[in-house]
Order: structure tokens, then C-alpha cells, then sequence
């Protein structure tokens, strides 16, 4: 089966089946390798990408679902505000050990920052406790998205 | 590892273990020079100073998270003279000659928290003679003293005529200056950058998405390949009927191994639903009833022998019958999965004349070395690129997954990428080994220890991962953690009973032998301090008399948590104490248990002095992380048998800790100019008790088996 799906802003035609996650039409069609496989089954969030600004885990996403919603990627979410300023603030914090589940957790923070700009601990536990960091960088995940809401 | 693994590896004289300074002797030195050409120059196998100026560090270790991209280039750049941001990091070919680490028995690994350790001294050796080359170079060229020059910021600076002149345009010249015998290293005080935050070097690009890992390995013509191994440790493959999946869009090929079975497609996806479509048999072998009840039975039973001596004090057996108390308890600590975030993964193309690699590896010359045995190639057509790890916690210091990458690459037609499923890889891991201890002790009429007993069973995984260093029934990780205290102990006896459990691998696993000595000890010295009514605290102070820096730092943690002061109900505080990875650590952990017995953690203060310290913030960071990976452990972390199968298979029967489960955390870090201790795993071994110590200050309930069972802590 054809689909036309738009990721960062640009369309791109995949033949592919239509219950193939969108995570591996991302990294094994389209070459986008910064989303990553983590679980398979929506619990660790480390394939966490935006449909027209929503956190969603693409791992249980079926590309057949994303019709016309725009996608973006951790390799586009800079050029959102939000987007900026997480990575922003991650980077003053450094946030980051391995790495690996971080485009997951900048995923999930910039959603819950463009759509609260201002998050408690508890809107912060509600937005970030579907994303597993196994280096347990959750102290600073915490202190940089309320770093970055001080400084948009 | 700590001190004695030095002691042993190194005075036992294992070949590779001197393989830190074999680059940096003057046969080593003119070799690379002459390879080179004389416009750069090698002091030692680890730095090369390009005539463009470019500093560029072959870098022995592989960056998983500990920050080690950051902290070992700070070594070189203090004592050369250079901005942190002109190191260039080559990773490090196999090569155990040149790159072996001293500390982990002449394998060239990065693990046990021993980087830092293992080249504090040489690398900083390496960049201050170095600058003394470039310098000397500077000085003949302008015919002056060489010690009225001096280096600053990748230039050599002649201040009395106001000359100065890049270290690309001396790097020819350097190298045909003597290797000086000695060079000054600087005093901590003159320190620019060792002791300062610095920016991990390797942040921007996981920010961005754009940092590689192995798993991201991407080539031209690369299939993917997800496989299923005997659910049962041991078992054969029988039989596959592949008719559905080879119907699948995108399947390509279904690989058949002895004991594996691998589907390889265009995709992972495509794979993925061509695996769940086989219909496969397989032969179970010797452990198709094995559980874990029947290991734990077994290790149970194995302690009632005697076991190698570990540590012998005093007299211990005459000390008992002096005893007013006597104090007797059992613990045992199950098997852990690492489940790092990225699954296991490994990317390879056998050709007819050679092997590519693609991997993220704590070893990377044994994953060649397996490459070169499963594919009968000569050693030297076996290239390996390393990559960034998502996550080693020990799980990389194992080649299981690229030998089974080779086997199923030798017969794919180009190159293949093997993914392990999420399932495959908590359910194909090799484990933190499960043990059983034994504890007696006596206390005199003041309620003190005069008699200690302690006596385990489990698996060594030196014995299996490192031969040499398992000599006398011990080896120095297992013990690690049981042995030298830091506590006062005028008779003690440590004994270990190798005993390896059937159908089930083990392996390092983050915080190693430590992991389990230290729940256990210090939940024993925890229920001693119960038995003599005394404060946790003020009982290990009594005991630290000897050992000023375990004494400040238990102090230091129970001042900065308010160690005393009231809780809510239902709360309460437990502390740790311990002395590995050549680290002084004390942690005093906050709980809450609810009335169905979850338990909370609320608040974690650490208190460490790991000596001198490079990148304080990384020292912070990796405290941090390692409480997280510890509490995980201690709440949920148990991978259990049933059937020779293991039960856990995903992030939800294998939980680990979440955000919002997650506690704050403080570190507090003490001044120190003694050599640095390793702080990549501290913080997991400490933490456990302190949270099993802290649940029994709030409800009374003293847990000897991990991980924590909510049903015994339920109360009204």
C-alpha cells in the first residue's frame, strides 16, 4: 500500500503495509534514526515524535493512521519554539548521559511546554512518566523543563 | 574494581596487564614517529598533535553515559595547555597491546568504574610531556631558555621577547626533541579545568538527534534481522515451518541456527511480523523445569559447606563464645536484566576476504576476536566500528550479541543489522547473578560487633569472564564490597562458595560484586544497631575510628538529610555506608509506605569523596543516575524462572522507576586531593540498603530477599 505522509514539513510517498509503525517507516524507510526503538508497545517512549504538535509513541502508531497529521521528529523540533528552548535547556543542565531515550524525553517536554507554559511537578509527572530513562536523568529532566519555561 | 583486582592482575603478572604504559616508552614513541612522518609527532599511543594544530586522543573507552568523551579529554587538555573543545576523540581500534585498561586485567574495556582510575596518572603524564616537547621545540627555534617559555591555550608563549607560536607549527620540530625522562605534573591548585563543571563534549548531538548509535548503523543495501532464541538457556531448535512468513511483505530470508532462528527483511517491521508468523519447535534440553526456587534452594543448601577464605581477622570462632548477643540472619538478592534503553544490536557484513562491524561495545577487541573465530578470519580482516552505547550497565562487556550477529550475517548476501526485540533482550540477557548469604555476628555487653560472620554463594562471573583472575575459589569482584570494610572489625571471616546456577548467564551488571555485598552488609550492620538499641548512625561512627574518609562522609550525609529530626507517619530514614570502586560513599534515603505497602521514595542525600574529582558535574550526574538504577532494583527488579523460561519480558513485568516515582536527589561532594575513585556504579550499590534501612525505620519490617514485596510491608 502507497502513503503520502508528511514528516518535518516535507512529503514522502512509502510503500509499505498499513499496520507498519510509523517508528520504523521513520528510522528503517526514511533514514530518520534520531527516533528510537526502546519497547514496541507504547511503554518506555523512546519513539516519541509529534502528530500536529502531540506527543505520540510511533512505535504503536501505524503509518495506515497518520493521514494528513504532520509529523515532526526530534531532527525537526528545533525549529519549533518550544522545541528550541527544551533543547536549550537540556544542554545548560546537561541533561543527557547515554542518550538514547533523550529525543523520547525532548519529544514528550516540548509538547507539554508549547501546550503548558508554565508546568507543575505534577503536570510535569503526567507528561514524562511514559518516558523511561534507565540512566535515571529525571532530577534534571525536571529542572530543565521548568528551566526552560523561565527562559522561552 | 577496587585496589586488590589491581593487586592481583598486576603483581600476578598477567601478560596484558602493563598495557597502559607500553605506548609511552621511547621504542613506542620513534616507532609511531617514523610511521607518521615528521610533521606530527605520538608521545604515546593515546595522543597525536597534527601540524594543523588539531590535539587528537585515541580514546580507549567508549562513552555510554558516565561522560568519560569529557572527563578523559580534560586530563590531557589541563596539562597541555589546550581549550577542552580542541581535543578530538578517535575511538580506539582493537588493539589490547596498546589499549588494554590495567584495571580490568589487560582487556581493553571500559567498565568497573575504573577509567578515570586507570589513567589519572599517564594521561595527564602524557599531555605534560608533551607541552615540554612543544615547548623545548619553541625554545631551540627561537634560541632561548626553555623554561622562560611556557604554554597557553594550544601555543607556546615566549613572554620576554612577546613570541609565540601555535602548536600545529611545532609539532615537526617536537617531534624530533628528546623524550623528556621526567615533566612536573601540576599541583591541583593550578588546575584550570580538572575540579570545573565542564560541558559534556557529547550533548549537542543527543539533543538533536543527530549522535549514532549502533543500532542506528545505517549502509547501503542493509536488511534488517530480528531473531528468537531458545526461550530455554541450553535448547535446540527443532523445527521451523516459515510458509506464513516468508509471505510477508518485505521478508527475505529466515536464517536457522542450532539454537536461534532469525528472519531477515527490508525492515524491522517486515521482520518483526515474519518472526511472530514462524511456527517454530524447539528441543528444550536440560533445563526445561528449571526455576528459579530450585537455584535459590540450591545456593541455600551450598552455603552450609565452607567456602573459600575471602578475609580472615582475628578469631572469629573464639570471639563467638565471648559473645553476649549473637545476631543470625539470611539474604538473598535475586537476578537482575541491565535493560539499557537501546536493545541489543549489531550491525555486520561477511564478505569473502573480510567481516565489518557496527556496534556499540564495552570490548571492543573481543567483539572482533568472536568475529574472527565465528567466521575463520585472520584477526586483522575483521574491522569493528564502535559506537555510542544507549545504555551498558555491563550488558556491553558480553559479545553474545555479535557472535550471533556473525552467525546469522555469514549467510545474508550484504550487510545485515540484528536488532533484538525488547522481549528478546530482557529475556536473552545474561543476568546479575542470584546469591545467598549467611550472617552471624557477636556482640559484646555494649551491643558491639566482636564476631563476624559471612559466608555466600553464587556465580563468579570473573571465573567465566576473565579465567586468570579467579584463582583459590575467590576473585576479587564477588568478594568486592564483603571484604575491607571500612568499619572497625576486630574479628571477621568472609568465606565464598563458587557455585554457578544452571541454564541461566550471568554477568556484570552496574555496581558489580558491590551490588549485592553491600545490601547485605549494611543491612546486617543495620539490624546490629536494631539489636543494641543503638541510632544507625551513631553505631557506624563507633566503628570508623580507623577510617577518617568513610567517617566524614557518613557524618556529611546525615547532617545535610537532618538524620534526627521528625517525619511524617509511616516515613522514615535509612543510611548506607561503603568503601568500593575506591570510593567513599554514605547515602541516607527518605521512604513513605503506603497502607498497601508501596513503597515511596522521597528524598535521597548523598554524601561522596572519590578523591580528586575531574568533572564535577559528571560526579553529580552519575550519582544521580545510579540512585535511580538502584531503586529500580530494590522496588521491582527481579527476572525469575519458570519452566527454564525466563518470565519478564517487557518494561511492564520488568518495571524500573519513572519520573514520577523518582525522588530528589543530593550530592554532596568533599574536597580532595587523594588519587580519584571511580564513580560510575557508587551509587547503586550504596543506595539499596539505605531505602531497605529506611523502609524498616518506617514500618519495623526488616526485608532480607529483593527486590521489596509490597504484600509484606501492608499494614493498617
Amino acid at each position: 500500500m502507497a502513503y503520502t505522509i508528511k514528516v518535518n514539513g516535507v512529503a514522502n510517498h512509502v510503500d509499505v503495509d498499513g499496520d507498519m509503525p510509523l517508528l520504523w517507516v521513520l528510522r528503517d524507510v526514511l533514514g530518520l534514526t534520531g527516533t528510537k526503538y526502546g519497547c514496541g508497545m507504547a511503554l518506555c517512549g523512546a519513539c516519541t515524535v509529534h502528530l500536529d504538535g502531540v506527543a505520540t509513541r510511533s512505535c504503536v502508531m501505524p503509518v495506515a493512521g497518520v493521514g494528513n497529521a504532520a509529523v515532526t521528529t526530534i531532527e525537526a523540533i528545533g525549529a519549533t519554539d518550544a522545541g528550541r528552548s527544551i533543547q536549550r535547556a537540556w544542554l545548560d543542565l546537561e541533561v543527557v548521559q547515554c542518550g538514547y531515550c533523550q529525543p523520547g524525553q525532548i519529544m514528550s517536554a516540548s509538547a507539554l511546554l508549547a501546550s503548558n507554559p508554565y508546568p507543575n511537578d505534577s503536570a510535569i509527572d503526567a507528561a514524562m512518566s511514559g518516558n523511561i530513562c534507565r540512566c535515571g536523568t529525571y532530577v534534571r529532566v525536571r529542572e530543565a523543563i521548568k528551566h526552560a519555561a523561565k527562559r522561552p | 574494581m577496587n585496589a586488590l583486582s589491581r593487586r592481583v592482575f598486576l603483581q600476578g603478572g598477567v601478560a596484558a596487564g602493563g598495557g597502559l604504559m607500553l605506548g609511552f616508552g621511547l621504542p613506542t614513541l620513534f616507532g609511531d614517529v617514523m610511521a607518521e612522518g615528521p610533521s606530527s609527532f605520538a608521545p604515546d599511543a593515546f595522543i597525536r598533535i597534527g601540524s594543523d594544530g588539531s590535539v587528537t586522543l585515541t580514546m580507549p573507552y567508549v562513552e555510554m553515559g558516565q561522560g568519560t568523551y569529557t572527563s578523559i579529554p580534560m586530563l590531557i587538555a589541563e596539562e597541555l595547555e589546550v581549550a577542552l573543545s580542541q581535543v578530538r576523540l578517535e575511538h580506539a581500534p582493537p588493539d589490547e597491546k596498546h589499549y588494554a585498561n590495567p584495571l580490568m586485567g589487560g582487556v581493553q574495556g571500559t567498565g568497573g568504574s575504573t577509567a578515570i582510575r586507570a589513567v589519572w596518572e599517564p594521561l595527564r603524564q602524557a599531555g605534560a610531556t608533551a607541552r615540554a616537547m612543544l615547548i623545548a621545540a619553541a625554545a631551540k627555534r627561537w634560541n632561548v631558555d626553555p623554561s622562560s617559555c611556557h604554554a597557553e591555550l594550544g601555543e607556546v608563549v615566549h613572554k620576554a621577547s612577546a613570541r609565540r607560536t601555535t602548536y600545529g607549527a611545532l609539532a615537526g620540530d617536537a617531534a624530533q626533541i628528546p623524550v623528556p625522562e621526567k615533566v612536573a605534573l601540576k599541583r591541583p591548585e593550578e588546575f584550570k579545568l580538572i575540579g570545573t563543571p565542564a560541558k559534556r563534549l557529547d550533548a549537542p548531538s543527543k539533543v538533536d538527534g543527530t549522535a549514532i548509535f549502533g543500532i542506528d548503523a545505517r549502509l547501503p543495501g542493509l536488511k534488517i534481522a530480528t531473531l528468537a532464541q531458545s526461550p530455554v538457556f541450553g535448547g535446540r531448535l527443532k523445527s521451523v515451518d516459515d510458509t506464513a512468513a516468508k509471505a510477508v511483505k518485505g521478508v527475505r530470508q529466515i536464517v536457522r541456527l542450532d539454537d536461534a532462528v532469525a528472519v531477515v527483511a527490508d525492515h524491522m517491521w517486515a521482520a518483526r511480523k515474519g518472526l511472530v508468523a514462524l511456527i517454530i519447535q524447539w528441543d528444550d534440553g536440560p533445563h526445561a523445569t528449571l526455576s528459579t526456587e530450585d537455584i535459590a534452594r540450591d545456593l541455600e543448601k551450598g552455603t552450609l559447606d565452607a567456602g573459600a577464605v575471602a578475609q580472615n581477622v582475628g578469631d572469629v570462632a573464639n570471639a563467638m563464645t565471648g559473645a553476649v548477643t549473637k545476631v543470625d540472619a539470611n539474604y538473598q538478592v535475586p537476578f537482575l536484566a541491565h535493560a539499557a534503553m537501546e536493545p541489543m544490536n549489531c550491525t555486520v557484513d561477511v564478505r569473502k576476504d573480510g567481516c565489518e562491524i557496527w556496534v556499540g561495545s564495552q570490548v571492543i577487541a573481543r567483539a572482533q576476536a568472536t568475529a574472527a573465530e565465528t567466521t575463520g578470519l585472520p584477526l586483522d580482516k575483521v574491522v569493528v566500528h564502535n559506537h555510542l552505547i544507549g545504555g551498558g550497565f555491563g550488558r556491553r562487556l558480553e559479545i553474545d550479541g555479535v557472535t550471533r550477529a556473525v552467525q546469522i550475517a555469514m549467510h545474508v548476501d550484504g550487510p545485515v543489522k540484528v536488532v533484538w526485540t525488547r522481549e528478546e533482550d530482557i529475556q536473552h540477557d545474561m543476568y546479575r547473578p542470584y546469591f545467598f548469604d549467611r550472617f552471624s555476628a557477636g556482640l559484646d555487653a555494649a551491643g558491639m560487633p566482636i564476631a563476624w560472620n559471612h559466608r555466600f554463594a553464587g556465580s563468579s562471573i570473573i571465573a567465566r569472564w576473565l579465567p586468570p583472575g579467579f584463582n583459590n575459589g575467590l576473585d576479587p569482584d564477588t568478594i568486592d564490597g564483603a571484604i575491607d570494610l571500612p568499619y572497625d572489625l576486630p574479628n571477621m571471616r568472609v568465606e565464598y562458595l563458587r557455585m554457578e546456577p544452571p541454564g541461566i548467564p550471568t554477568a556484570f551488571w552496574r555496581s558489580v560484586g558491590p551490588s549485592h555485598n553491600v545490601f547485605v552488609v549494611e543491612s546486617f550492620m543495620d539490624e546490629l544497631a536494631t539489636t543494641a538499641k543503638q541510632d544507625p548512625v551513631d553505631y557506624r561512627r563507633v566503628l570508623l575510628d580507623k577510617s577518617p574518609r568513610a567517617r566524614a562522609v557518613l557524618l556529611l550525609a546525615a547532617e545535610k538529610a537532618g538524620w534526627g529530626q521528625p517525619l511524617p507517619k509511616d516515613s522514615g530514614r535509612g543510611v548506607s555506608l561503603q568503601f568500593v570502586f575506591g570510593t567513599y560513599m554514605a547515602q541516607v534515603a527518605e521512604v513513605e509506605v503506603s497502607k498497601d505497602g508501596e513503597v515511596r521514595v522521597r528524598r535521597v542525600v548523598c554524601a561522596v569523596d572519590c578523591g580528586s574529582v575531574v568533572n564535577p558535574d559528571t560526579v553529580q550526574a552519575q550519582v544521580e543516575g545510579a540512585v535511580i538504577f538502584g531503586i529500580s532494583a530494590a522496588l521491582f527488579g527481579e527476572i525469575t524462572l519458570k519452566n527454564g523460561r525466563v518470565e519478564q519480558t517487557n518494561f511492564n513485568t520488568y518495571r524500573v522507576l519513572r519520573m514520577n516515582e523518582a525522588p530528589t536527589i543530593e550530592v554532596h561532594i568533599v574536597k580532595s586531593t587523594e588519587p580519584p575513585g571511580g564513580m560510575g556504579e557508587a551509587g547503586t550499590s550504596a543506595i539499596v540498603p539505605a531505602v531497605t534501612n529506611a523502609i524498616f525505620a518506617a514500618t519495623g519490617k526488616r526485608l532480607r530477599k529483593l527486590p521489596v514485596d509490597p504484600a509484606e510491608l501492608r499494614h493498617a
